[in-house]
């Protein structure tokens, strides 16, 4: 549905897009992931159509975005960064609108006004001018005009920025459900959103794609992914480590706890080796007894900060 | 068909975000006053003892526009960079034309509106002697077109910043150059020294030179032209400043 040509932006001397290629099919929900600053919001700009490509090109559902635009953005709902709304006018007003624009009259319009506002919760602040909602509020009600025409290509720039965690809860599991019948790609720098919701995630810094898959896959990019956190008690630290570096499919061996109650320590694998170091752990203990034993999936957010660190030493080590 | 069902649905938009703030309303009243106590007060409509709107009433409205109008057309692009609802427009399936268009054309039919209620004007010279009406509706055809031509130079400055403030200023810069470059003194002042080809051009892009003549009744074709052509280059120059800051 959504195929993005090696796209680049230029603004003066920055280029906050460099040569970005991917697609999305009906059926995914693409993650997209970055440092603040990595180009995210203007690839987003990019294929919505509101910026025009210095060069590469994008196109939708088949329609080129700079040659046949209209017929391009009318299968796009698009969720801005920050939810921008009109703010001299009602939820309604706003909703009605953006039925309009979108070429729906009458019934039709007045059942897709119900059906955004009961998926966005709007139901008590319709009547209300857009000036006086809560953030997120106002959130909600550009997502539901983002929703309003049941596109099939959704566009969502951080869509739970500014939400309570039940709302979050709720806009995650309605990307979840859409995206089983759209292509929808949202932005965010909450990694469990990606988890949740996405059935693939890309990483872009510094206007480039670092990585591009599935959560799993990005997972094992992790040092830690296959590595196994084990609490022992009967043994201490020294001795425990002397055991289990004398396995073969230990590379490293790191203590996290001592106490008089045991020890906390995570062995990491050899990287030919996969899913074997629990059990081999678990059948060399003797004299000493196991309490705690995990493979770690590898975590998100350690991939994300070792592809993207070099950034973010740069800017001071945040 | 379906440009017009988008224009209309802009335009509705924005009509209504004007009467749902203050603004119109203070915008009507100003405007209102302004026009009766120049009329009646200024003008000495009663002293001149004619049956006619031409000296008294219709001879200020370039100057009422010259503040009004900027201040009707400030936020209209100004307001949508600054808040960020330019990204939700320009990425719904419309134009950029049918949003420029619609825009204005929202504006312009407000100022319809209020030149519209000045109608007790008309009945009070209708009340008090035998005057031309034809020659008042065409003062009042011409007095819109020139509205509109403020108007759209005012769409310019608007999408140039996001601060309507600054809009409003470079607008009233502007118009009073269309303005002035027909002002009696000014052109009194020219004719010392200019070329007559030179005043000439300068005078013909002026506002009131144009505007005398549908004021004498005259609805001549080079005059309606004249404010057509202004609406239709600033309304063209704003697509382009819309798009300059969309390329980067």
């Amino acid at each position: 549905m959504i195929k993005v040509q090696n796209i680049v932006k230029v603004f003066g001397a920055k280029r906050a897009v460099d040569g970005v290629s991917f697609t999305v099919e009906r059926g995914e929900v693409l993650g997209f992931l970055g440092p603040n600053g990595a180009g995210k919001s203007t690839t987003m700009r990019l294929i919505t159509g509101f910026l025009p490509p210095t060069s590469g090109a994008v196109s939708v559902g088949g329609f080129d975005m700079v040659e046949q635009p209209i017929a391009a953005k009318r299968l796009i709902g698009y969720l801005p960064e920050n939810a921008p709304v009109y703010t001299d006018m009602t939820v309604h007003g706003f909703l009605n609108f953006s039925a309009e624009i979108r070429g729906l009259r009458g019934e039709a319009k007045k059942k897709a006004i119900r059906r955004a506002v009961e998926m966005c919760f709007l139901e008590p602040v319709l009547h209300q001018s857009v000036e006086t909602l809560s953030k997120g509020y106002r959130h909600r009600t550009c997502f539901a005009q983002s929703i309003i025409h049941d596109p099939e290509v959704l566009v969502l720039d951080e869509p739970t920025d500014g939400l309570d965690p039940n709302q979050k809860h709720e806009v995650r599991g309605l990307i979840r459900r859409m995206g089983a019948s759209k292509a929808i790609i949202f932005s965010t720098h909450i990694l469990e959103e990606v988890d949740a919701a996405c059935t693939r995630a890309i990483i872009i810094d510094r206007g480039r794609i670092v990585a591009n898959g599935s959560p799993q896959e990005l997972r094992r990019k992790s040092e830690w992914a296959g590595a196994v956190t084990l609490r022992v008690t009967g043994i201490n630290a020294v001795a425990l480590s002397q055991r289990l570096t004398q396995l073969a499919a230990v590379r490293k061996i790191v203590i996290l706890h001592e106490d008089s109650a045991g020890v906390t320590a995570r062995a990491f694998p050899k990287s030919d080796v996969n899913g074997n170091l629990a059990r081999s752990i678990a059948e060399s203990a003797q004299g000493w007894r196991i309490e705690e034993l995990h493979t770690e999936e590898g975590r998100l957010d350690e991939v994300f900060r070792s592809i993207t660190m070099p950034d973010t030493v740069k800017a001071g080590g945040k | 068909m379906n440009s017009w069902a988008n224009i209309k649905t802009i335009t509705k938009r924005e009509l209504g975000a004007y009467f749902s703030s203050p603004l119109a309303y203070v915008f009507i009243v100003i405007f209102l006053l302004l026009c009766g106590f120049f009329t009646f007060m200024v003008g000495g409509f009663f002293e001149i003892g004619q049956a006619s709107l031409s000296r008294s009433f219709f001879d200020w409205h370039p100057w009422f526009y010259l503040f009004l109008v900027p201040a009707v057309g400030m936020r209209l692009w100004a307001e949508e960079r600054r808040v960020g609802t330019l990204e939700l427009l320009l990425t719904m399936p419309i134009t950029a034309w049918q949003a420029i268009v619609g825009k204005f054309l929202a504006s312009w039919l407000f100022l319809a509106l209020a030149l519209a209620l000045t109608f007790p004007i008309v009945i009070t010279v209708n009340y008090l002697g035998n005057p031309d009406n034809g020659v008042i509706l065409a003062a009042y055809i011409g007095s819109w077109l020139m509205a509109g031509a403020y108007l759209a130079v005012s769409c310019i400055t608007s999408a140039m910043t996001r601060t309507q403030v600054v809009s409003f200023i470079v607008s009233v810069v502007f118009c009073l150059f269309l303005i002035l470059a027909g002002f009696p003194p000014v052109v009194k002042m020219l004719s010392g020294w200019a070329q007559p080809w030179l005043l000439d051009t300068v005078t013909s892009f002026s506002v009131i030179t144009h505007f005398d003549g549908f004021q004498k009744g005259v609805l001549d074709s080079r005059d309606v032209i004249f404010f057509l052509s202004i609406i239709v280059f600033s309304l063209f120059a704003t697509s382009v400043i819309l798009r300059g800051h969309r390329a980067g």
